[in-house]
C-alpha cells in the first residue's frame, strides 16, 4: 500500500518539475513580450537608415551597424564555413585513425573556448601587428568561433547519409571523390544548411569578441581595414549609457538582432530541419 | 564507420597502374588533400591560440609569476596586476547560477522527458531551446532594465529570509553578484534542460516499467531508477553549463558591478575575468596591462579546458559504471 507521505512526495514533487518547465519556457515569452514592447515602440524607419546622432540631437539610427554586423557575418561565413565544412567531410569520408579522434577533440576544445578568447586571439593575430582595430579583424574572431559546429555538424550529416550510397555510385564507376561531391553530399545538404543557418545565428549576437577587434564606428566604416559599428556592440554601449534616448535605440536594436536571430533559428528548425529529418 | 570507409576503399580497383599522377586526376587525391588540409588547420588554430595567448602574456607572466593568480591589487597606473578578486567573482557567479539553474534546468527535464506527452514535451523543448539563441547582450539590457528593478523590490524578502547568513548583508544597489548569478543562470537552463532531456530519453522503458510494477510512485521510479541511470548525461551538461557560466562575458558585465573587491556578501557588486577583459582590453594602451589582460584570458582559458577535461573523465567513469 501507498502511504499517505509517498503520495504527497510524488504530487509535490511532479508538480514541482512541470512548474519548472513552464518557468523556463515563460522566460522565452518573456524576453519576447519586453522587446517587443520596448523595442518595437522604439523602432522608426530611421533605425534603418540614419547613422547614430551626437548625445542630445534625437532621431538618429543604426544603419552602419546594421551593414557592420552584415559584413562581419559574411566575412565569418566566409572564412569559418568552408574550413569547418571541408573539414567535416574529411573526418566523415576520409577520417578513421587516431589522428581523426584528435582533431574532433581539439574541435571540442575549440567550441568551448570562452567568446571573449577569441577576441584576444583575433586582436594578437590582426590587432596588434596592424597597430588598429579592423572589420576583418572581428571577421575573423566570429569566422574561427563558427569552424567547429560547422564542422561537427557536417560531420554528422554526411555520416547519416547510408553507406549504400556511396557504394551504389562507385559501382556504377564514380571516384571516391565524385561519389562524395555529387552523391552524398547532396544528400546532406539539407542538414548541411540548417546547421550552417544556425551557426550563422549564433555568431550573429556574438559581443563579446568584436568588442577589441571591430571595436565600433559612429560612421561608415568602408572596406574590411577600418573599424565598423556592429549591432551587439551598440546594444552594449548604449544600455550602459546614462542618456533615454540611447536606451530607447538599444531595446530597438535588440529587437531588430532578436527578430532575426529567433527567426533564422525557427525557419532552419522547422523548415529545413524536417527536410533534414527526412533524410 | 571508419570500417566501413576503409571497406569502401578496397572496393576500387588498385595496382601498380594506378600511380599517384592518375589518382591526381581523378581527383581523389585533390579532394583528400584539401579536405586534409582543412583538418589540420583546426589543429593549427588551436595551437596558435595558445601559442598567442602564452606569447603574448610573458610579460605580465615574468613579472608576477603565480603570484598573479593570488594577488588581491589591480592598479593600472602603478603597474601592479592580480587576478585574485576577478577569479573569484567568476567563480562565485558561475556557483550561484549552478546553484539556481541545475535544479530549475534539471527538473524541467524530468517533466518534459517523464510526464508530459510527447507533442507537448517537444514543443517546450523547441521553445527552451529557442531561449539559448537569444545573445547575451540582450539578457544583460533586460537583466539592467529589468531584473535589476526585481531584484531591487524582491530584497528585503531575500534578507528576511536569508539575512541570517553572510552572503545576504550590506547594502544592496542592484548591480551585484546576486544578478549576475541570476542571469547567467537563466542563460544556462537552456543547455541543461536540452541535454538532460535527451539523456532521459535515452533510459530504457523497462527500467521505468520495473519500478513502477515493483509498486513504485512514478516520482520514485524517476527520481530512483531514470534519473541515476542518466547521471553521466546531466552531469556532462551540467560542467558544459558551467564552462559556459565561467566564460560568459556580456550579461555579467553589464549586471555584476565591475568592482573588483572580494566580498563574500552577494549584494555586493563584483567583478569576473571576462568583464573586466571586456572592459579594459580596448582602453589598455600599456603593454603590461594588455599582457596582463592576456594572461587573464590564458587563465580563463585554463579554467574551462579543466573544466571539460573533468567532465569527460567523470563521464567516462560512470559510464564504466553503469555498464559493468
Amino acid at each position: 500500500m501507498l502511504s499517505m507521505r509517498r503520495k504527497i512526495v510524488n504530487a509535490v514533487m511532479l508538480t514541482l518539475t512541470g512548474l519548472f518547465a513552464f518557468f523556463a519556457v515563460s522566460i522565452l515569452f518573456f524576453v519576447l513580450g519586453y522587446l517587443l514592447w520596448n523595442g518595437g515602440t522604439s523602432l522608426s524607419w530611421n533605425f534603418f537608415t540614419k547613422l547614430p546622432t551626437p548625445v542630445g540631437e534625437t532621431g538618429g539610427g543604426m544603419a552602419n551597424a546594421i551593414v557592420g554586423s552584415a559584413k562581419l557575418l559574411l566575412l565569418a561565413t566566409c572564412i569559418g564555413v568552408p574550413i569547418g565544412f571541408l573539414g567535416g567531410v574529411y573526418l566523415s569520408e576520409f577520417g578513421g585513425s587516431a589522428f581523426s579522434s584528435l582533431v574532433r577533440y581539439t574541435t571540442d576544445l575549440l567550441n568551448g573556448v570562452p567568446s571573449i578568447v577569441m577576441g584576444i586571439f583575433a586582436f594578437t593575430v590582426i590587432v596588434l601587428p596592424q597597430k588598429h582595430f579592423s572589420t576583418l579583424a572581428g571577421g575573423l574572431a566570429l569566422g574561427v568561433m563558427m569552424i567547429p559546429i560547422s564542422l561537427r555538424s557536417t560531420e554528422d550529416f554526411l555520416k547519416a547519409v547510408p553507406l549504400a550510397l556511396r557504394e551504389g555510385a562507385m559501382a556504377l564507376g564514380a571516384s571516391k571523390s565524385r561519389a562524395i561531391f555529387t552523391v552524398v553530399i547532396p544528400a546532406a545538404i539539407n542538414g548541411i544548411i540548417t546547421g550552417t543557418m544556425l551557426n550563422v545565428a549564433r555568431v550573429a549576437g556574438e559581443t563579446a569578441p568584436l568588442l577589441f577587434t571591430s571595436l565600433g564606428n559612429r560612421y561608415w566604416s568602408h572596406g574590411l581595414d577600418q573599424p565598423t559599428a556592429s549591432l551587439p556592440v551598440m546594444i552594449f554601449d548604449y544600455a550602459r549609457a546614462p542618456y533615454d534616448d540611447w536606451h530607447k535605440q538599444a531595446w530597438a536594436a535588440a529587437f531588430v538582432l532578436l527578430s532575426l536571430v529567433l527567426a533564422i533559428n525557427v525557419f532552419a528548425r522547422i523548415v529545413l530541419g524536417k527536410k533534414a529529418q527526412a533524410r | 564507420m571508419s570500417t566501413s570507409a576503409i571497406s569502401v576503399e578496397r572496393a576500387r580497383p588498385k595496382g601498380g597502374a594506378r600511380t599517384f599522377l592518375s589518382r591526381l586526376k581523378s581527383g581523389d587525391e585533390i579532394a583528400f588533400l584539401v579536405t586534409l588540409a582543412c583538418a589540420v588547420s583546426i589543429l593549427l588554430v588551436t595551437s596558435l591560440l595558445v601559442f598567442e595567448l602564452f606569447q603574448n602574456s610573458a610579460l605580465s607572466r615574468h613579472k608576477f609569476g603565480w603570484a598573479f593568480l593570488f594577488t588581491k591589487t589591480w592598479d593600472p597606473v602603478a603597474g601592479n596586476f592580480g587576478a585574485l578578486p576577478y577569479i573569484y567573482g567568476t567563480l562565485v557567479t558561475s556557483g550561484l547560477a549552478l546553484l539556481i539553474g541545475v535544479p530549475l534546468g534539471v527538473g524541467a527535464a524530468i517533466f518534459l522527458a517523464e510526464l508530459a506527452p510527447p507533442r507537448i514535451s517537444d514543443a517546450l523543448t523547441f521553445l527552451i531551446e529557442l531561449l539559448a539563441a537569444v545573445p547575451s547582450v540582450i539578457f544583460g539590457l533586460l537583466g539592467i532594465f529589468v531584473m535589476i528593478p526585481i531584484l531591487r523590490s524582491a530584497e528585503p524578502g531575500i534578507r528576511a529570509v536569508f539575512g541570517f547568513t553572510p552572503f545576504f548583508q550590506g547594502p544592496f544597489y542592484g548591480q551585484s553578484l546576486l544578478a549576475a548569478g541570476v542571469v547567467v543562470s537563466i542563460m544556462i537552463i537552456p543547455f541543461i534542460v536540452s541535454i538532460s532531456r535527451e539523456v532521459l530519453l535515452a533510459v530504457p522503458q523497462d527500467q521505468r516499467e520495473a519500478a513502477l510494477a515493483l509498486g513504485a510512485t512514478k516520482w520514485e521510479s524517476t527520481w530512483d531508477i531514470v534519473v541515476p541511470f542518466a547521471k553521466k548525461g546531466i552531469l556532462g551538461s551540467i560542467f558544459l553549463s558551467l564552462a559556459r557560466a565561467l566564460g560568459e562575458t556580456m550579461a555579467v558585465t553589464m549586471v555584476v558591478g565591475n568592482d573588483p573587491k572580494i566580498n563574500t556578501s552577494l549584494f555586493a557588486p563584483g567583478y569576473s575575468i571576462a568583464a573586466v577583459i571586456a572592459n579594459e582590453f580596448s582602453e589598455a594602451t600599456d603593454d603590461l596591462h594588455v599582457s596582463a589582460l592576456i594572461e587573464m584570458g590564458l587563465v580563463l582559458f585554463a579554467l574551462t579546458i579543466i573544466i571539460n577535461a573533468v567532465a569527460r573523465i567523470m563521464i567516462l567513469t560512470t559510464t564504466q559504471k553503469g555498464s559493468s
